[in-house]
């Protein structure tokens, strides 16, 4: 039996922060923390020590898939592990994460009122209006909330979906924070990135 | 015979999960990049092989030395 750390109990913070958000979205700016953390472990430290010990979402999803046995548990599909559907991927969300920037902006501007919703799999919108006291704060950055929980959730979602279908850590072959933060890995290492 | 897990560091994502089901401690993710096996203590379990969600990971027969 392997020592527990106080870090492999960081499921429970990925819980945590989807349950916040249910009940006051503006906690769905906590999730900066495991956007900022992964970048800097691999800026500074040249590492993917997140990935590795600290990702509370890998952590809940590997519970639910092998404690809970949730998983298929069978291999993943082989072009999700390519280059090419990594950095696609990781293009793409970061595509979905500018267009989330350019509506908090433009609620920010006032080109566009706040709408108090979650984008579920860039697609569909669902109400969130109890999450929100109208007024509480800036129209923006309840605007960003309700966008980076959705950025959120949706990965999670697809997560989940991947952890039932594959892999308990299907989802970490093309999560884009890995992608991202192995290639400033190998960049600094000097390793072929492709 | 005896057996040994072989990564392939091109297809590995350095998720770390083949380092966290290890039972021996054999195997690492070096500087981000891919993940490596330590010859000397890797017992060739497949416990490895069977987490990695990249398929990167085989266990094959140990090269036999003379």
């Amino acid at each position: 039996m392997k020592t527990k750390h106080w870090y492999d109990y960081l499921w429970l913070w990925c819980i945590a922060y989807f349950v916040l958000g249910f009940f006051n979205i503006l906690f769905a700016w906590l999730g900066m923390i495991d956007f900022m953390v992964p970048l800097l472990f691999a800026i500074i430290g040249g590492n993917k020590a997140f990935c590795n010990r600290y990702c509370g979402r890998s952590q809940l999803l590997t519970k639910i898939g092998i404690d809970c046995k949730c998983s298929r548990n069978v291999p993943t599909p082989r072009f999700m592990s390519s280059k090419w559907f990594r950095y696609g991927f990781l293009a793409f969300f970061m595509t979905m994460f500018g267009s989330m920037l350019l509506q908090t902006y433009k609620v920010f501007s006032g080109a566009k009122t706040l709408s108090e919703s979650v984008k579920l799999l860039w697609t569909f919108k669902v109400p969130w209006d109890w999450a929100y006291q109208a007024g509480s704060t800036a129209d923006w950055v309840a605007q960003f909330a309700f966008g980076f929980y959705s950025v959120m959730l949706t990965s999670a979602i697809i997560g989940m979906i991947m952890m039932f279908l594959f892999k308990p850590r299907s989802w970490c072959a093309f999560c884009p924070m890995g992608s991202m933060t192995q290639i400033i890995c190998k960049l600094k290492q000097h390793e072929p990135i492709l | 015979m005896k057996r040994l897990a072989f990564v392939d560091k091109n297809r590995c994502v350095s998720c770390g999960a083949c380092m966290k089901v290890c039972p021996m401690g054999a195997i690492s993710v070096w500087r981000g990049c891919y993940s490596v096996v330590d010859e000397q203590k890797c017992v060739g379990c497949g416990k490895c092989a069977n987490i990695c969600p990249a398929g990167c990971i085989e266990v094959k027969a140990r090269e036999v030395i003379a």
